[in-house]
């Protein structure tokens, strides 16, 4: 049940450098707890108590999970999950 | 500091002052390690706002990907101020997420006079930094 989830530059400080780190789960959130076992405090910057932070944006393959289940969106082998931060400012 | 070109630097001005009085936005990518500003990608605006910018998810997503394909990164996000300085606001500052790239505000407050500042912004931290204009870089 292996997913690969491409990390922002800005979160590569979690990663050791890594721009793509494997995970597993069979929801985003499970995903993001597998990953704060190996990169800790990732899942804060992504996760807040509300679920997805208002401006991070997470894609299962080519779709913002926003309009399928956020944190509850399930994943499948093979999957491909992008973290990108929003641009954007006043 | 920021070296661009003449070419670029007026088409983010002319986006800008297009948009007007809503708040433009995009970038100017390079090649990684470059920090040479090559390609100009104006974004849609999806907050279609005088006071806020924020690019589209999907679009992003889109420039993202495409800028790994060639091996780019973002040298250049700007945005412009249209009733204020161009100087980054604290919305600016929380959302900055691109410690390596330049952030260029334009402002155009006044329409005959041009402001084109570059700033670093790290970790909260604004840096002003100077702009080189430069007509080719070779």
């Amino acid at each position: 049940m292996a997913v690969e989830v491409r990390i922002p530059t800005i979160l590569r400080q979690y990663t050791d450098g890594e721009k793509a780190v494997n995970g597993e789960g069979k929801t985003l959130d499970e995903l993001f707890d597998d990953l704060e076992s190996r990169h800790a405090g990732l899942r804060a910057r992504l996760v807040d108590e509300n679920g997805l932070r208002r401006f991070v944006n997470v894609y299962l393959n080519d779709e913002d999970v926003r309009f399928l289940g956020g944190l509850t969106t399930e994943l499948k082998d093979g999957d491909s999950v992008t973290v990108l931060p929003a641009v954007a400012g006043g | 500091m920021l070296t661009i070109d003449a070419a670029t630097r007026e088409a983010i001005i002319a986006h800008a002052r297009a948009d007007h009085p809503d708040e433009a936005c995009g970038v100017v990518a390079g090649p990684v390690g470059s920090d040479q500003p090559l390609r100009l990608i104006p974004m849609a605006n999806a907050a279609r706002s005088t006071t806020f910018y924020e690019f589209d998810s999907m679009d992003l997503l889109k420039l993202y990907r495409e800028m790994d394909d060639r091996d780019e990164v973002p040298v250049i996000v700007y945005h412009s101020h249209t009733a204020t300085e161009a100087y980054p606001s604290r919305t600016d500052v929380s959302y900055a997420s691109e410690p390596d790239a330049h952030y260029v505000l334009v402002s155009t407050r006044e329409p005959d006079e041009v402001e084109f500042r570059s700033f670093r912004i790290v970790e909260g931290e604004v840096t002003e930094e100077p702009v080189t204009v430069v007509t080719s870089y070779d």
